[in-house]
C-alpha cells in the first residue's frame, strides 16, 4: 500500500472488491482512506443488515497494538474501564479521557493474548498514547495498515460463516474472540459490531483480504449478502443507540473552544467508569463531577411524527435546554429517534421535551414543534444480538 | 533516627535546606515529622565534603547570598551554630592584564571605569533593588493560581499589581520591557565597560542553560540579586563550608522535635490510587504517614519516587517537559599555599572572583553547550574560602572552589573520565591565565560535572534550581502549571524543594512556603 505522503487518499486492502461493487460510485474520506458511503442504495444496504448480511469494510479504523509486561497496567491507566476484568479473547467497549475527565475518544479493546492488546479508535492519538507510556514497559504500534478488517453483520451472518467452514462459530459469545485457519494463515473473528444486530468483525492480514472477501461473498450469495456503506451504518447505529465520535461528542483533544468537550457521565457513558481500580486519566475530575453533578445529560428521544429532528433545538416551555446531535427515522423500530445533549436536570427518562424541527419540501420550509420523550436507550435491541449459540437464519 | 513507635504525621523526603526548613515549621506547628535523607550529611546541595584527608570544601553551592532572614531567625540559625566567616564580599571581575574591576555594592573600582558607568551603575542598582522588593512580596508566599484563584491568591496578585503601579510609570514599563528582553541588550543600553557587563551577565545566568542573549536572563539577574532585600550586600562565606548551613538547620529542626534519618534512600513514595500513604525505603522498610513532603526535585519525585504511571497522563507530560538540564560544573582544588593572582592582594583573593571578560566570551562559552560540548573557554565564579575560614584546610594551605559554566549535562557521547580530565585541565589552565603559579600549588583536585552532581545530590540533571528559572517556569507555572502551590495531584503529597516557587539557591523560601501551605490547609491537606 502507498504511504500517506505519496497519495491524497489511501485504499484499503479490500479496495478492488469494494470498487467493483460500488455501483453509484459514492465515496467518502474516512481518516484518510477511501471508503464507500453507499454501494447501491442506502435503504437496501440498511435492510441487508436487518434481514440478511451486510459487509462493511472497517479497515480504516485506527488500530493500535500494545505489548509488553505493562500493557495491561498501561491500558488500565489510559481508559476508564477496569481492564483487569477483560479476560483473554474478550473485547470491551470503553472511553478514554484527558485529565479533565473529558472524553478523548471511544473504542474497543481486544485482549488478544497475555500482555497483548489491540485498541480500535475513531481518532489517531499516538502522541497521547506515547505520552501515557512514560513509566510503563509497553510497546505501542499503529497497526492500522497492517490489519484488514470487515464488519459482517446481520441475522444470517453466523450461517454464512458456518458455510465458510468456521465450525462452532455459533458458540462464540458476544464480545468473544476466536480464530480459524484461512489461506494458510489465520482469520480472527470477534462477535462485535456497530449495528446492534447479530454480527461479527473479522481481522486478517492484508495479503489475504481479497481472497477472504471472495470466499465470504461466495458463501453468502444465497443468504443475501451485500456490501454496505457509511450511510447505512449511520442509520443502523442510530437505531441501536451507539454514539459516534465527532458527531455526538467532540473528542477532547480536537475541541478548540472551551466547554465543548464532554465527560463520560455527560454522554450517558458513566457505566464505563470504574473508580475501583488504580489511578486512570480523568479520575480526579470524574470523582469531583460525580460528587458535584454534571453539566449536561445525553438523552435518547422518541420524537413525535416522522420528521427527523436533525440539528433541532430542544425546549422546555420557552427555554432552550439543548440540541440534537443525531436524528433518524428508524425503519425497523418504526420510531423517530434523536440523540440530544440537554441541561443535566432535563435528562431523566420520561422527561417531556419539545424539538424545534425545520424541514423543506420543494423549497418550502416548515417548522414543527415536535413533542419528544426521553427514553431508556436503543429502540432496536433484538434477542439474536445476544443469543448464544447464535441463531441460524 | 526513625522512632518506630511514633506515628508520623509527615515524612519529608530529603534533608536539603528546604526540607529542613519545611520540617522545622511543621514540627513547630505540632506535627510529628520525620526526615529521610539519602546522604550521610544534611543540607543537600548546601554541603561540605572532604576533598581528601586534609582538605574539605563546599561541594556544590559555595556562597551564601540570598538566605531569607525570616527563615534564618525563625530557625534561630545563629543559636544553632551558623557562623559567617566573611560577608558582603566584593566581586572582582578578572582581566588578563591585571587591571581588574572591583564591584563593591554600588562602588566600582579599576579597569579604567568611566564616571558615566559609575553613575549608571548606581541608577541600575537602584532600579534592580526596586524590582527585588516588588518580587519579595510574592516570594514569601505561595504563587497565585492561574485560574480560579481564591482570596489569598487574589491578594498576592493584587499586591504584585499594586506593587508594579507603585514602582511608578517609568519603572513599571521598564520592568515589563526588561523582563522580556535579555541581559545583553540591557547591558548595552546601560554600560560601556566590558568587565562590568560580563560580570553582571554572568550573574544573570549562573546555573542556567542560557547565554547573555537568551531571553529570561533579566529575570535571572533580578532573582540572583534578591539577597539585596534579604540583608546581603554581596556574597558571604560560611564557616565550615555550606554544609554548616545544613548542620545548623538540622540542629534547629531536631530541637523542634523533628526526627532525622540519614544515609537511607527513599525508593518509593507509596500511593494508594490517588493518595499517598507514606514511603518505602531502599532497605525495604515501609513508613506510613498521611502526608509526604518531597524535597527531591519534581522530576525525581514523579519519575522515580511516585512513578509516572501512577499519575494522570497530563501531569506526567508536564513533568517530562519541564526544563532542567544543568550546565554548571564544580571544580575543587587543594593548594599547598595561596597562588598569586596577577594584580590581586590576599585580601582581594578572598573576594568573589569571576572570569567573564566580555559578554561575547560568555556567549561563545554557551554556544558550545548548545551543541552538546563543554566550553573551551568557560566562564567562572571562584571562591577561596580558606582565606576566611581556617577549618577547611591545614594552616597555610588553601582550597579553591569554582563554579564552571558551561558543562552540559547531556554531553555529546556522555561524560567519561577522559573527558572529565580534559575539561578539568582546560579549566585549570584558564584560571592559570590569571594566576600563573596556580598549577605548582595543586595537591589535589576534583571536577564534578552535572552528572556527578546528580549522582551525589540526587538532583535530576544536576540543575541549580531543580528546574530552569525562566518566565514559563516561575510563579504559578513552577514547577509546572496545575502543580504550583506545593500540593500535587496525589493527595497528601507536597513538594518543598527549589523546583517550586520561588526557586533555588540557598534561600529557604520554597520550604517555608510549602510548610505554610500545609499548615493553612489543616485537616484537608
Ligand atoms: C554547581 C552549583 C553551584 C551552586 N552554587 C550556589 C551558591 O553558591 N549559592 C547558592 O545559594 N546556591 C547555589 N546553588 C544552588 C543551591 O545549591 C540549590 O538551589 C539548593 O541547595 C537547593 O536546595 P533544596 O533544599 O531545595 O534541594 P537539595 O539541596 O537538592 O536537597 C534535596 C535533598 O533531597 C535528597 N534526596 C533526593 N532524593 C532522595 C531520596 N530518594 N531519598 C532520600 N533523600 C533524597 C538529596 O540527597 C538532597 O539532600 C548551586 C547549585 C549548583 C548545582
Amino acid at each position: 500500500m502507498m504511504p500517506h505522503d505519496e497519495t491524497m487518499i489511501l485504499e484499503t486492502p479490500f479496495h478492488s472488491r469494494c470498487l467493483a461493487l460500488c455501483e453509484i460510485n459514492l465515496w467518502e474520506d474516512w481518516k484518510g482512506y477511501r471508503s464507500a458511503a453507499a454501494y447501491t442504495s442506502v435503504e437496501q444496504e440498511y435492510f441487508a443488515v436487518r434481514s440478511n448480511t451486510g459487509v462493511f469494510d472497517i479497515s480504516p479504523m485506527i488500530k493500535y497494538r500494545f505489548t509488553g509486561p505493562d500493557a495491561g497496567a498501561y491500558l488500565n491507566r489510559l481508559v476508564t474501564r477496569d481492564i483487569s476484568k477483560i479476560a483473554i479473547d474478550r473485547v470491551a467497549y470503553t472511553v478514554w479521557c484527558d485529565d479533565k475527565g473529558h472524553v478523548m475518544d471511544d473504542g474497543t479493546i481486544f485482549h488478544l493474548a497475555e500482555n497483548d492488546y489491540r485498541l480500535c479508535a475513531y481518532a489517531r492519538c499516538l502522541d497521547w498514547l506515547m505520552w501515557s507510556a512514560e513509566g510503563f514497559d509497553v510497546t505501542i504500534v499503529d497497526e492500522t495498515a497492517e490489519v484488514a478488517a470487515l464488519a459482517v453483520q446481520g441475522p444470517t451472518s453466523c450461517a454464512v460463516f458456518k458455510d465458510m467452514g468456521f465450525e462452532g462459530i455459533e458458540n462464540l459469545k458476544p464480545f468473544g474472540i476466536t480464530r480459524y485457519p484461512f489461506g494458510g494463515s489465520e482469520v480472527m473473528i470477534s462477535r462485535t459490531g456497530f449495528t446492534g444486530d447479530l454480527g461479527y468483525e473479522i481481522w486478517i492480514e492484508p495479503a489475504l483480504a481479497e481472497s477472504f472477501w471472495d470466499a465470504l461473498f461466495d458463501a453468502g450469495k444465497l443468504r443475501g449478502i451485500r456490501p454496505i456503506g457509511g450511510a447505512a451504518l449511520d442509520m443502523l447505529r442510530t437505531e441501536t443507540g451507539f454514539l459516534q465520535a465527532g458527531v455526538d461528542f467532540i473528542p477532547a483533544e480536537e475541541a478548540i473552544r472551551t466547554g465543548r468537550s464532554r465527560s463520560p457521565f455527560e454522554l450517558g457513558l458513566g457505566w464505563l467508569v470504574s473508580f475501583d481500580k488504580p489511578v486512570f486519566n480523568g479520575r480526579k475530575a470524574l470523582l469531583k463531577e460525580k460528587k458535584e453533578g454534571s453539566r449536561y445529560a445525553f438523552v435518547y428521544l422518541d420524537v413525535e411524527g416522522n420528521k427527523p429532528a436533525e440539528y433541532a433545538f430542544i425546549y422546555v416551555g420557552n427555554k432552550e435546554v439543548g440540541t440534537v446531535t443525531t436524528a433518524a427515522w428508524c425503519p425497523t423500530a418504526k420510531t423517530n429517534v434523536a440523540f440530544a445533549q440537554v441541561d443535566a436536570k432535563y435528562g431523566k427518562v420520561g422527561q417531556e421535551l419539545v424539538a424545534e424541527i425545520y424541514y423543506e419540501r420543494e423549497l418550502k420550509w416548515t417548522r414543527v414543534m415536535a413533542k419528544c420523550t426521553v427514553i431508556e436507550g436503543a429502540v432496536f435491541n433484538p434477542p439474536r444480538k445476544r443469543q448464544t449459540p447464535a441463531p441460524d437464519f | 533516627m526513625i522512632n518506630t513507635d511514633k506515628n508520623y504525621d509527615v515524612i519529608v523526603v530529603g534533608g536539603g535546606h528546604n526540607g529542613l526548613v519545611c520540617a522545622n515549621y511543621l514540627a513547630k506547628d505540632g506535627r510529628k515529622v520525620l526526615i529521610v535523607e539519602a546522604n550521610d550529611s544534611l543540607g543537600g546541595a548546601s554541603a561540605t565534603s572532604p576533598l581528601n584527608d586534609e582538605f574539605s570544601v563546599s561541594s556544590c553551592a559555595h556562597w551564601l547570598f540570598q538566605l531569607n532572614p525570616t527563615v534564618a531567625s525563625d530557625m534561630g540559625l545563629t543559636k544553632h551554630g551558623l557562623e559567617i566567616a566573611a560577608r558582603d564580599l566584593s566581586t572582582i571581575a578578572l582581566a588578563e592584564d591585571g587591571n581588574h574591576l572591583t564591584i563593591d555594592g554600588d562602588k566600582l573600582e579599576g579597569a579604567g571605569i568611566s564616571d558615566e558607568d559609575r553613575k549608571a551603575f548606581v541608577a541600575f542598582n537602584k532600579q534592580i533593588t526596586k524590582f527585588c522588593k516588588l518580587l519579595a512580596g510574592a516570594f514569601n508566599r505561595r504563587a497565585p493560581k492561574l485560574v480560579e484563584g481564591n482570596l489569598t491568591d487574589r491578594i498576592t496578585v493584587a499586591k504584585l499589581g499594586l506593587g508594579m503601579k507603585m514602582l511608578g510609570k517609568e519603572d513599571m514599563s521598564d520592568l515589563m520591557r526588561l523582563a522580556l528582553i535579555n541581559i545583553y541588550d540591557v547591558m548595552e543600553e546601560n554600560f560601556d565597560n566590558d568587565l562590568l557587563k560580563g560580570a553582571i551577565s554572568l550573574d544573570s545566568l549562573l546555573g542556567s542553560h542560557m547565554g547573555p542573549r537568551s531571553p529570561n536572563t533579566v529575570y535571572g539577574y533580578i532573582y540572583r540579586r534578591m539577597g539585596t532585600v534579604y540583608g546581603f550586600n554581596g556574597p558571604a562565606v560560611v564557616k565550615g563550608g555550606m554544609g554548616a548551613v545544613g548542620k545548623a538547620m538540622a540542629n534547629a529542626a531536631q530541637a523542634s522535635g523533628v526526627d532525622i534519618e540519614v544515609g537511607v534512600t527513599v525508593s518509593k513514595i507509596n500511593v494508594d490510587v490517588d493518595r499517598t500513604t507514606g514511603v518505602t525505603l531502599a532497605d525495604g522498610r515501609v513508613i506510613n504517614a498521611a502526608l509526604v513532603v518531597s524535597n527531591a526535585d519534581p522530576k525525581t519525585t514523579f519519575n522515580k519516587l511516585v512513578g509516572l504511571g501512577n499519575i494522570e497522563t497530563g501531569v506526567a507530560r508536564r513533568v517530562k517537559t519541564m526544563r532542567m538540564k544543568g550546565d554548571a560544573a564544580k571544580l575543587h582544588i587543594a593548594l599547598d599555599s595561596l597562588p598569586n593572582f596577577t594584580g590581586l592582594t590576599e585580601q582581594q583573593m578572598g573576594q568573589r572572583l569571576v572570569i567573564a571578560p566580555t559578554m561575547n566570551y560568555i556567549e561563545s562559552a554557551f554556544n558550545a553547550s548548545k551543541y552538546g560540548e563543554y566550553s573551551k573557554a568557560p566562564a567562572m565564579d571562584i571562591s577561596i574560602p580558606s582565606i576566611h575560614d581556617a577549618t577547611l584546610a591545614p594552616q597555610g594551605k588553601h582550597v579553591m572552589s569554582v563554579i564552571v559554566q558551561y558543562a552540559p549535562y547531556e554531553l555529546d557521547g556522555g561524560w567519561n573520565d577522559e573527558k572529565k580530565d580534559a575539561f578539568k585541565e582546560l579549566v585549570i589552565d584558564r584560571i592559570a591565565d590569571f594566576a600563573p603559579d596556580l598549577k605548582d600549588k595543586i595537591v589535589a583536585s576534583e571536577l564534578l560535572t552535572p552528572v556527578d552532581l546528580e549522582e551525589r545530590f540526587h538532583i535530576h540533571g544536576g540543575h541549580w534550581h531543580h528546574g530552569e528559572i525562566s518566565l514559563d517556569q516561575i510563579l504559578m507555572m513552577r514547577p509546572f502549571p496545575g502543580t504550583s502551590q506545593y500540593g500535587t495531584s496525589v493527595d497528601g503529597l507536597y513538594l518543598c524543594g527549589a523546583g517550586n516557587h520561588p526557586g533555588g539557591g540557598v534561600m529557604g523560601l520554597a520550604g517555608h512556603n510549602a510548610a505554610k501551605e500545609i499548615i493553612k490547609r489543616g485537616k484537608s491537606a
